[in-house]
């Protein structure tokens, strides 16, 4: 079994997070401005995907420089990607495959380290048969990296069980979009934003989450456009908004169809809009009949007059932009959210023309392009349907493989756990996944990884998931293999190769491949460059809706990026989709979508009365593998916090910096307080970066979203308490073990 | 760079630290920050306001050093305090009404934000207003900075001291100066 070998207090003496603070060969004046070369490329963190320059000295990433032609960001970068450099030559790095033993970890060759994986994953197979294997993946990687798991896990080990951490971000958005536009895409590329007369963002902390796009919106401001915010909290975006609505948690949908009822009921709707380019308008006009703002307003908290306002700011502008992030998607009725936003979009005819439209805000580096091309459990390349016979033959096609032999759709993320903790699924093979950070109810995803009877990670860190692995395959970080990704606004970018693998580590498609040729499946994977898997993935995504084949990596350096979809090598790509309000269906329309009301998965009662939300901060990116490592980005918000306001924190004793003790229906936590006024006073926040003792996500739970099988961890009950004295990994020793090892500030 | 000004919009600050961070990066002053940041009062607010030197026309920091170590070069940029000069004697730090220098202990200096005269000498722009997400802190051409719906002013009244800057604050438009003294806005000031 799976166990992890020490406790996380040795891992941690071991494998870290210890915090880097100063660059390669430290500040010496030479090597920081004299750089080899100035490297091209993204930052690793986050779907907006900024263009930065990357100083390389031999096979060292030393320092950074803004990219000021890259017209996304042209130059702008937040912390993140100013500090991203760190996690080059990191004295945590992995070096060597590593092999679970009773004394620990220990290193092992190449050799060693596959010949087991292969040899074990076999065995599962045999015994257990095919689909007791499966294969998580992940949204950091390349577009390559993701189709090539894609393939790996249905052609290599034939199972149905592959899926990837990009359910924990973007999957309602994208379902909500396929059902109403047949196409999983924002629909405008950011340069849309400025041009709007108002803006409405719901549940999405642009500033610390997206932080470029604050750029678009005060820009936006200063051409006259107004901004509507709602959030159950003030985020730094919301101190300059027109109109702040802030929510209760889990009432998104009242809002919105609050607010499609006032248009409605103004008679503000565009008629012509409606008439001609959608379905379905009279059920949703039905549903909404029942949200007047005195009902909504009960539900959300938000004031009636507040939400009339919303709504006719909305409606009467000539150009509206409605974006939204995970609050609104992170909900056991995501879908339903983001369906209600594209109602209010459609009925008030804000899509098709400049200035205008809905748009989702990808989270994870590559969450756009990750989930185009096969590494979804219902996804074939091209942002085709598993279940639809004409793209399985095309893909079997380009795999030269049977259509027979595709596997059907698979369980989604949670549900792979949950059948591992089940003893369905035996044994994981896992990339650029953290789960045991990342998914909902901790405890839950520990019982299960100890359950696995072979568990295979490949990562460049030693994740807190990776301690549960029988093998550790030392991969690759972002900067080491070159590829392609796809930035929140469509745009497809170049990855460029700024440096190797150091000392032993490999590159991960390097490592699939391998992989793949041990398991007797070597013909379907004989690429040796990215770019040779590359140009299989154009075709197999030829005809698709997210169309790459007429995109090379020559023509995203010439032009910047190349918007999807791009059928021919002549085409110059499509940055704004739905001109004119035609949607992907065959018929052009859109359609409306009725939004059921429900309950949220974890309701508050009287013995769990306080909605808990969770989320980012600016310093660190989704489970922290990388960015707990990084000094400067530690020290921005060293240990996650409970956010009270005063006159919770009053009713209960607290004062700011107090401990305190959050308990869920799963389990309890205790954190320092940070009582603010900037938070509803019946809501706490816990950002959730952290692992263990410090897991917000040891308080979530695993209530899905029926379509989209995303978690609800924007949404749970919970109580608070004042704690005696600070938690064991708070105590004077612990944290001395945790401070950088002779790391010079 | 010629045809350039520095301007600061506190209200479009995100509190993102990125300016901190890049600062931090630079070769002279390497993992030290000359950045001014503070979140204003978390408690009440979420405002958060980043700073850079205001390289005023008349720096206090100038004329109070006893050791003549702060020098305004031509291009109106106000310097660190030259190192074989500077005793470390915090007079600049206390005088300052912006608050801006700071005493580095292991350099037994006074260092502050010099415009990235690396940079800004070769033609780019300073660090923090090249990757400033939000453009709090933004280098561009006056003709630029007009199409915000701030406007920037750069004289400031702290009770009788009046100080001008090469530094721009973006203040609500009709606003051309900063008065940060309660009597400027008192009906009695007349009869004071």
């Amino acid at each position: 079994m799976a166990k992890s070998p020490g406790t996380p207090e040795q891992l941690r003496d071991q494998y870290g997070p210890h915090l880097n603070y100063t660059p390669d060969g430290g500040w010496s004046k030479e090597s920081r401005t004299q750089p080899d070369r100035l490297v091209k490329t993204h930052c690793c963190f986050c779907g907006q995907q900024c263009g930065i320059q990357l100083k390389v000295q031999g096979n060292h990433v030393i320092g950074f420089e803004p990219w000021e032609d890259f017209p996304f960001n042209r130059g702008m970068l937040c912390p993140k990607g100013v500090k991203r450099y760190l996690q080059s030559n990191h004295q945590d790095r992995l070096l060597d495959p590593l092999l679970r033993t009773d004394a620990g970890f220990v290193k092992a060759s190449w050799e060693e380290a596959m010949a087991l994986t292969t040899r074990r994953l076999r065995e599962v197979q045999e015994r257990y048969g095919k689909d007791s294997v499966a294969v998580y993946g992940g949204a950091s990687l390349t577009t390559e990296k993701s189709y090539l798991l894609g393939k790996f896990a249905r052609v290599a080990l034939g199972t149905r069980h592959i899926d990837y951490n990009g359910r924990l971000c973007m999957v309602s958005a994208g379902t909500a979009y396929k059902l109403a536009f047949d196409v999983d895409r924002s629909p405008i590329p950011w340069s849309e934003i400025p041009k709007a007369h108002v803006i409405f963002a719901i549940g999405a902390n642009v500033g610390e989450c997206a932080p470029i796009t604050t750029d678009y919106i005060w820009r936006c401001r200063d051409n006259g456009g107004k901004l509507i915010v709602a959030d159950p909290r003030m985020t730094p975006i919301s101190r300059n908004a027109d109109l702040f609505l802030p929510l209760r948690p889990s009432t998104d949908l009242a809002l919105l169809s609050g607010m499609l009822h006032v248009v409605l009921r103004d008679n503000l709707q565009d008629d012509d809009f409606i008439q001609q380019h959608t379905l379905g308008f009279d059920a949703v006009k039905a549903s909404v009949a029942r949200f007047d703002p005195r009902t909504a307003a009960e539900m959300t908290g938000v004031p009636p007059e507040a939400i009339e306002r919303a709504a006719h700011m909305f409606a009467k502008a000539d150009r509206a932009i409605a974006m939204h992030a995970r609050g609104l998607e992170h909900q056991s009725k995501g879908v339903e959210n983001c369906s209600a936003l594209i109602n209010l979009t459609l009925a008030t005819g804000h899509l098709g023309r400049e200035g205008c439209g809905c748009t989702m805000i990808t989270g994870q580096g590559n969450g756009q392009g990750g989930r185009e091309h096969g590494q979804k459990c219902d996804q074939l390349p091209g942002q085709r349907s598993l279940l639809d016979p004409k793209a399985r033959e095309h893909v079997a096609g380009v795999w030269g493989i049977s259509p027979d032999e595709l596997p059907q759709p698979g369980y989604s993320a949670q549900e792979i756990m949950n059948a591992i903790h089940a003893g369905e699924i035996k044994a994981l093979f896992s990339i650029c996944f953290n789960p045991a950070v990342s998914l909902p109810n901790a405890e839950f995803t520990r019982e299960a990884l100890e359950k696995l009877e072979f568990f295979a990670v490949t990562d460049f860190f030693l994740s807190e998931t990776a301690r549960y692995a029988d093998v550790v395959l030392a991969g690759s970080l972002q900067e080491e293999e070159e590829g392609v990704t796809c930035s929140a606004e469509g745009r497809v970018i170049h990855i460029q190769r700024a440096v190797d693998p150091p000392a032993n580590a490999r590159r991960d498609s390097e490592i699939i491949c391998d992989l793949a040729r041990r398991l007797g499946k070597g013909q379907f994977f004989p690429f040796e460059t990215p770019r040779e898997i590359f140009e299989e993935l154009r075709e197999a995504s030829r005809g698709g809706h997210a169309d790459y084949y007429g995109i090379t990596y020559e023509k995203i350096d010439a032009q910047m990026g190349v918007f999807w979809p791009c059928p021919t090598l002549e085409h110059p790509g499509t940055p704004q989709l739905m001109q004119g309000g035609i949607s992907f269906y065959p018929d052009g329309k859109c359609r409306f979508q009725v939004a059921e009301w429900r309950e949220s998965g974890d309701p508050v009662d009287s013995a769990f009365p306080i909605y808990l939300t969770t989320g980012r901060v600016i310093s660190q990116y989704l489970s922290g593998t990388q960015t707990r490592r990084i000094g400067g980005l530690v020290d921005i918000y060293p240990e996650p916090r409970v956010e009270v306001h005063p006159r919770m924190a009053e009713q209960h004793g607290i004062q700011d910096k107090d401990w305190v003790t959050v308990t869920t229906r799963r389990s309890e936590i205790t954190l320092q307080a940070s009582v603010v006024r900037t938070i509803r006073p019946d809501t706490v926040f816990i950002p959730y970066h952290w692992a263990d003792k410090k897991s917000a996500n040891m308080l979530t739970h695993r209530t899905l979203d029926p379509r989209s099988k995303i978690p609800e961890f924007k949404v749970s009950a919970c109580r608070i308490q004042k704690a005696e004295g600070p938690p064991a990994w708070a105590s004077a020793e612990a944290l001395v073990r945790i401070a950088p090892a002779g790391a010079a500030k | 760079m010629y045809g350039y000004e520095f301007y600061v919009d506190p209200s479009r600050c995100i509190g993102c630290q990125s300016c901190v961070k890049a600062c931090e990066e630079c070769d002279t002053h390497r993992g030290h920050s000359m950045i001014n940041f503070d979140f204003v009062d978390r408690a009440e607010t979420i405002a958060t306001a980043a700073y850079v030197c205001w390289h005023c026309e008349d720096p206090t920091c100038a004329q109070v050093c006893p050791a003549d170590a702060i020098k305004k070069g031509e291009d109106g940029v106000v310097m660190s305090a030259l190192k074989p000069r500077c005793i470390a004697c915090e007079n600049c730090v206390l005088t300052c009404p912006f608050g801006i220098p700071k005493i580095i202990p292991e350099y037994e200096q006074m260092m502050k934000c010099d415009m990235c005269y690396d940079r800004t000498s070769v033609g780019k722009k300073p660090m923090c207003a090249t990757v400033c997400p939000s453009q709090a802190l933004a280098y561009l051409r006056p003709e630029e900075i007009a199409q915000r719906r701030e406007k920037p002013s750069n004289v400031f009244y702290f009770g009788a001291q009046k100080i001008t800057t090469q530094v721009y604050m973006m203040t609500p438009a009709g606003t051309d100066s900063v008065t940060l003294d309660i009597t400027e806005f008192m009906w009695e000031k007349a009869n004071v």
